[in-house]
C-alpha cells in the first residue's frame, strides 16, 4: 500500500459509516425518506380533512355561527328531501362528465399530430403552444369567455359576419360547458401527449404489417396502449370541473350552480360549515369512485 | 398505418390549427384588451389606449400582490421538491405495507376539489389558532406542488435504471456520492421540470388560497378584487399579458427538460440527436 | 383487495383522529366585548386590518391616512355581508381591527360576540351625521353604538332606455314576462325582502309589515314569486361588475342594482335610468365596526375619524356611487363632480330616508312580540332553493 503511495485512512468518515448503516438497513432508509411527506399529509392534510367530514355530522347556530357539537344527520337530511340539491348534484357531475369526453376528443388528434406527425421543432414549438394558456390567470380566461359568449360578444359578431343569425349561449351551462372545456384542455392533452410517445414505433409498424389500416389500428393497438394516459387526463379535467364554483360563477346564468357554489355559499357566506361539509361529500364519494376505476384503467402510473 | 396517407396528414393539421385557435383567441384577446381605452369589457373595442400600462405599473397594491405570489410560489415549490421527491423515491424503491394507500394518498390534494382542500384546511387553521398568514398561504400550495413533484420524478424513476445506483456503489462510492454523481443527474430535469408546474400551479392558484390567506393578497386573489368591482378591469389584462410573456422563457425550458430519453422510437431519438 | 397490515393501521390512526376531533373542537368563540370605552385615542400601533367591500380602501384616501398616522392598512376584501361575518370569526376574531358591515351583518356580529362597542364622543363628526343613521337599530343595541355609520344607498331598478319602454314605474316590470331573459337581480338571499316589499304592496292580505320580518307562509308567498320570477333572469348577478357587462353587452336590460352599477355604465356612455319605483325599495348602510379582539384600536379610531370627514366621504360616495352619512359631505361631492350631490341623494329630505327599507338581519324574534318568523338561515336554504 505505502509502496503506491496512498496513505491508509485511520478512521473511515462519519459520512462514510452513516452512508453504510443506511445502505444496510433498507427499513431506516425508507423511513427516514417516507417521514417527511408522510408527516406533511397526514398531520396536516389527512387531519384537515377528517375533521371537516366529521363536522358535517354536527351542526351550527343560526344565529351566532358558532358550531354545535352534537352529532346530528339533520345536514344529510335536508340534502336528501331538498330536490334541489339532487338536480344541483347531477348538473355538476353531468356537465364534469360532458366536459371530459368533450376535452379527450379534441385533445386526441391533437395529440397524434404533434407526436407522429410534426417534425421536431414543430413538436417543440406545439408543446410550448399547449403550456402557455396554463401559466395565464385561469381568473382572467375565464372573465374573456364572457366577452366572446355575450349578446354582443365576439361570437355573434363571427357568426353575424357569416350570416347565420346569433346565439344566445352566454350565461349558461352551454357556456359553461365551452368555458370548461376549454380551461382543462391542456391538462388533457398533457398526459395523451406523453402517452402516445410511449408507444413504441414498432407496435404501429407490426399492426400494418398485419394488414390493420388506420382506422383499426388506433382502435385495437393505439387506443388500448394510450388509455392510462386519457385516464390520467380525465381526473384532472373531471375532478376540476367537479368542484369548481368560480366558473359557475363568472360564466353561468340563473340555474347555473354547481356543488361547489352551493359549499362555498355555505362556507364563506352562510357560515354554516357542517352543511358545506355534508354536501362536499358527494364530490368526495364521486372522485373516490372514479380514481378507483382510473386506477384499474393504469391512470396512476401515467399522470 | 395511421398518419402516412397525404388526405389524413391534412386532416389531422387542419384539427390541430382550429384546437390552436380554439386555445388562443381567448388569449390574444386579452392582451388585446389590455388597451381597452374604456374599463368596461365590451365587443368591439373602440380605439386603442396604452394609460393602463403606466397605471398597473404604479398600483401598488398589484406589486404586492405579484411579490407575494413570487414568494409563495417559490417557497411552496422549494418545499415539494424536497417532500416530493423524498416520496417519489420511497414508493419507487422500497415494497413496503401501504405502498398502495401511500400512492392514492398522494393523489388526493389534486384530485380533490380546490374548495374540500381549502374548506379542510380553514377549519384546521381556525381549529389551531395559528393566524392566517403567507406561512398558510404555503402550506396550502406545498400540499398539492408536492403531488406534482411527487409525479414527475416517480416517473422518471421509473424510466431509469437502479443497476446505475448499485454499479456506482460497487466502484466505491458511497450513499451520499452515489445520490450527487448519479441519482441527481438522472432526476434533474424531472425535479426542474416538476418544479416549474408546481410554480405555475401555486402562482395560479385562487380556491385554496381564498379559504388560506389572511390579509394577504396574492396576484390571482388581487385580479379577483379587480374582476369584482370592474373599476380597474384592464390592469388585469396588463399583469396577465406581462405574466405570460415573463413566462415564455420557462416553459420552453420545461419543454427541453421533460423530452423522453427516446429509447422507444429510434426515429424519433435519431432526429432529436440530428437536431440537438 | 386484501388490506395489508399498514392499511389497518392507518385506518386505526384516522378513527383516533376522529375521535379526537370530536372530544376537542373549537370552543366557541363569543366572549364578551369589552366594557371600558376607551376615553381618549391614544398612541397609533402602526397597521390596520380591514375587512371591506371592494372600493372602500382607495389608494385615493388611504394613502393619506397612511401619512398622517402611520398606521399602514391591510384591507381584505369581501363580496358579500356573509363572508365579513365568516373573516370576523376567523382565527379567534383577532385576525382583523375593522369590518365595514352592513347592515344585515351587523346585529349577527353584534350577537356573537365579535365587535365591541365605540365611543361616538371620540369621533367629533359624528354629531354631523344624518340623524337616521347616528344611531340606527342595526348598528345601536341598548344605546351602545357597536360602530360608526359610514355611506349607504338604496338598492335601485336599473333599465335600458333603449330597449325598455315605456319607462317602467313598478318593479312588477322585472316580476313580469316582458323581458323574459334579459332581467338580472342580485344574487344574495336578501333579495328575498325585495319580494316581500313588492308584495307588501300587491297583496297586502298576506299582512307584511316590514320585510325582514316574515313568517314561515309570508317566506313562501315571496319565494313563490322569486321562483315564478327565475324562467325570467338571465343571470343572478354575484360581482358587481357582472351586472355592468350584462347591461353593456346586451345580456340584460332591466334589473336590480346599486348605484354604483349605474354610474359605471354611465360612465361608459351606457344609455342606463335608475329609479326607485312606486313600491319602494330595500337599501343598505354600511358601519365601521371594531371588532372585540382589535389588535389596534387606536389606528381604528383614528381611521373612522378620518372616513367619517366631509372630504373623504366625498370622496368614497363619488367613487363608489353612494350616499355619505355626514351631511357636511354634499359641499365637497359638488366640487368633485357638479351635481353628484343630488345623483346619489346626499342632500335629500327625510322623507327619502324613510322610503328606504335598509337592510336588516331578519331573526326568530319578529317586532309585534312574536317568535315565529324565519331566521337568515331558512332565507338562505330558501333562496338556493330558488335560485339552484
Amino acid at each position: 500500500m505505502s509502496a503506491t503511495g496512498f496513505a491508509p485512512q485511520r478512521s473511515t468518515p462519519a459520512r462514510t459509516r452513516v452512508s453504510a448503516a443506511l445502505f444496510r438497513r433498507p427499513w431506516l432508509r425508507g423511513g427516514l425518506l417516507l417521514s417527511g411527506p408522510l408527516a406533511w399529509f397526514v398531520l396536516i392534510y389527512l387531519a384537515a380533512l377528517v375533521v371537516l367530514f366529521v363536522s358535517s355530522l354536527w351542526s351550527v347556530d343560526s344565529f351566532t355561527g358558532n358550531l354545535v357539537h352534537s352529532w346530528t344527520l339533520k345536514n344529510f337530511e335536508t340534502l336528501v328531501k331538498v330536490d334541489t340539491y339532487r338536480t344541483i348534484a347531477l348538473r355538476t357531475i353531468g356537465i364534469a362528465a360532458a366536459v371530459t369526453v368533450t376535452d379527450a376528443i379534441l385533445a386526441l388528434p391533437f395529440a397524434f399530430f404533434a407526436v407522429r406527425i410534426a417534425p421536431k421543432r414543430l413538436q417543440g414549438a406545439l408543446f410550448v403552444a399547449v403550456l402557455i394558456p396554463l401559466w395565464s390567470s385561469y381568473l382572467v380566461r375565464v372573465y374573456v369567455w364572457r366577452l366572446i359568449l355575450a349578446k354582443d360578444g365576439v361570437l355573434n359578431w363571427a357568426i353575424g359576419q357569416l350570416g347565420l343569425g346569433s346565439l344566445n349561449i352566454g350565461y349558461s351551462n352551454w357556456a359553461m360547458w365551452i368555458v370548461f372545456s376549454y380551461i382543462w384542455l391542456p391538462f388533457m392533452i398533457l398526459p395523451i401527449w406523453s402517452a402516445i410517445e410511449r408507444v413504441p414505433d414498432s407496435y404501429i409498424e407490426a399492426s400494418a404489417d398485419l394488414g390493420a389500416r388506420g382506422w383499426r389500428t388506433f382502435r385495437s393497438v393505439l387506443f388500448p396502449l394510450i388509455l392510462p394516459g386519457i385516464a390520467a387526463g380525465s381526473i384532472f379535467t373531471f375532478s376540476l370541473t367537479l368542484g369548481d364554483y368560480i366558473t359557475p360563477t363568472l360564466v353561468g346564468g340563473a340555474g347555473s350552480d354547481f356543488i361547489g357554489n352551493v359549499v362555498y355559499q355555505n362556507v364563506g357566506v352562510a357560515s354554516n360549515v357542517p352543511f358545506a361539509a355534508a354536501f362536499a361529500t358527494v364530490p368526495l364519494i364521486v372522485m373516490g369512485v372514479y380514481l378507483l376505476i382510473a386506477r384499474r384503467l393504469g391512470a396512476f402510473e401515467a399522470l | 398505418m395511421i398518419g402516412t396517407s397525404k388526405l389524413s396528414r391534412i386532416a389531422f393539421a387542419l384539427w390541430t390549427v382550429l384546437i390552436l385557435l380554439f386555445l388562443f383567441v381567448p388569449i390574444a384577446l386579452i392582451v388585446v384588451y389590455a388597451f381597452n381605452p374604456s374599463n368596461v369589457q365590451s365587443w368591439p373595442l373602440h380605439g386603442l389606449s396604452t394609460k393602463w400600462f403606466s397605471s398597473t405599473w404604479h398600483n401598488a397594491e398589484m406589486r404586492h400582490a405579484f411579490w407575494l405570489s413570487i414568494r409563495a410560489g417559490l417557497i411552496s415549490t422549494a418545499i415539494a421538491l424536497l417532500l416530493g421527491s423524498m416520496a417519489a423515491f420511497a414508493v419507487h424503491r422500497f415494497r413496503f405495507f401501504g405502498r398502495e394507500a401511500i400512492s392514492f394518498l398522494l393523489v388526493l390534494p389534486i384530485a380533490l376539489p380546490g374548495i374540500i382542500t381549502g374548506m379542510a384546511l380553514n377549519s384546521f387553521i381556525n381549529f389551531s389558532g395559528i393566524g392566517f398568514s403567507l406561512t398558510t398561504i404555503i402550506v396550502g400550495h406545498a400540499t398539492f406542488c408536492i403531488v406534482t413533484v411527487y409525479n414527475n420524478v416517480l416517473a422518471r424513476l421509473r424510466r431509469t435504471q437502479s443497476s446505475l445506483v448499485e454499479a456506482s456503489m460497487d466502484l466505491g462510492a458511497d450513499g451520499w456520492q452515489t445520490f450527487r454523481f448519479v441519482t441527481l443527474p438522472m432526476i434533474a430535469t424531472a425535479l426542474v421540470a416538476g418544479g416549474l408546474l408546481a410554480f405555475a400551479l401555486s402562482f395560479d392558484e385562487i380556491v385554496v388560497t381564498t379559504f388560506t390567506a389572511g390579509a394577504q393578497n396574492t396576484l390571482p386573489i388581487w385580479i379577483f378584487g379587480n374582476i369584482r368591482l370592474g373599476q380597474q378591469l384592464p390592469q388585469v389584462n396588463v399583469v396577465v399579458f406581462f405574466v405570460i410573456l415573463v413566462s415564455l422563457l420557462p416553459v420552453a425550458l420545461a419543454r427541453r427538460l421533460s423530452r423522453d430519453t427516446g429509447m422507444l422510437r429510434p426515429a424519433a431519438a435519431a432526429e432529436a440527436g440530428a437536431a440537438a | 383487495m386484501r388490506l395489508a397490515k399498514i392499511d389497518w393501521a392507518l385506518g386505526a390512526l384516522l378513527l383516533a383522529m376522529m375521535v379526537g376531533a370530536s372530544a376537542c373542537g373549537s370552543s366557541s368563540s363569543s366572549s364578551s366585548s369589552a366594557s371600558n370605552l376607551p376615553s381618549k385615542i391614544g398612541k397609533t400601533e402602526g397597521q390596520l386590518n380591514l375587512v371591506a367591500w371592494e372600493g372602500y380602501a382607495e389608494s385615493k384616501w388611504v394613502k393619506p391616512y397612511e401619512a398622517k398616522t402611520g398606521c399602514k392598512v391591510h384591507a381584505k376584501y369581501a363580496g358579500s355581508s356573509d363572508e365579513m361575518v365568516t373573516l370576523m370569526r376567523q382565527g379567534g376574531g383577532s385576525q382583523y381591527d375593522m369590518v365595514s358591515a352592513s347592515g344585515d351583518a351587523s346585529l349577527r356580529l353584534i350577537r356573537g360576540g365579535e365587535v365591541q362597542p365605540m365611543n361616538v364622543d371620540l369621533v367629533p363628526e359624528w354629531k354631523n351625521f344624518v340623524p337616521q343613521l347616528q344611531s340606527p337599530p342595526h348598528n345601536t343595541v341598548d344605546g351602545k353604538h357597536y360602530g360608526i355609520s359610514l355611506q349607504w344607498g338604496p338598492n335601485t331598478l336599473l333599465y335600458n332606455t333603449k330597449s325598455v319602454s315605456p319607462a317602467p314605474t313598478s318593479w312588477s316590470a322585472i316580476y313580469g314576462p316582458q323581458y323574459k331573459g334579459e332581467v338580472s337581480v342580485p344574487a344574495n338571499p336578501i333579495q328575498i325582502a325585495d319580494a316581500a316589499l313588492y308584495l307588501s304592496k300587491t297583496k297586502p292580505s298576506l299582512g307584511i309589515s316590514d320585510p325582514y320580518e316574515l313568517t314561515e307562509d309570508q317566506l313562501d308567498a315571496a319565494a313563490d314569486l322569486l321562483k315564478q320570477q327565475r324562467p325570467l333572469i338571465k343571470k343572478y348577478w354575484a360581482l358587481a361588475s357582472d351586472e355592468i357587462e350584462l347591461f353593456k353587452n346586451g345580456d340584460a336590460v332591466i334589473g336590480a342594482a346599486w348605484p354604483y352599477q349605474y354610474s359605471q355604465l354611465k360612465k361608459a356612455n351606457e344609455p342606463v335610468e335608475q329609479i326607485i319605483p312606486k313600491e319602494g325599495a330595500t337599501g343598505w348602510a354600511d358601519t365601521w365596526m371594531l371588532s372585540a379582539h382589535a389588535k389596534d384600536p387606536n389606528c381604528a379610531y383614528e381611521w373612522v375619524n378620518w372616513v367619517s370627514s366631509p372630504k373623504v366621504q366625498a370622496e368614497q360616495a363619488t367613487t363608489y356611487g353612494e350616499t355619505p352619512v355626514n351631511t357636511k359631505a354634499c359641499g365637497e361631492m359638488e366640487k368633485i363632480e357638479k351635481g353628484s350631490c343630488e345623483v346619489y341623494h346626499a342632500n335629500a329630505p327625510a322623507s327619502y330616508f324613510d322610503s328606504i327599507k335598509f337592510w336588516r338581519t331578519p331573526v326568530a324574534e319578529c317586532g309585534n312580540g312574536q317568535s315565529d318568523c324565519m331566521d337568515y338561515s331558512k332565507w338562505q336554504q330558501k333562496w338556493t332553493e330558488i335560485t339552484g
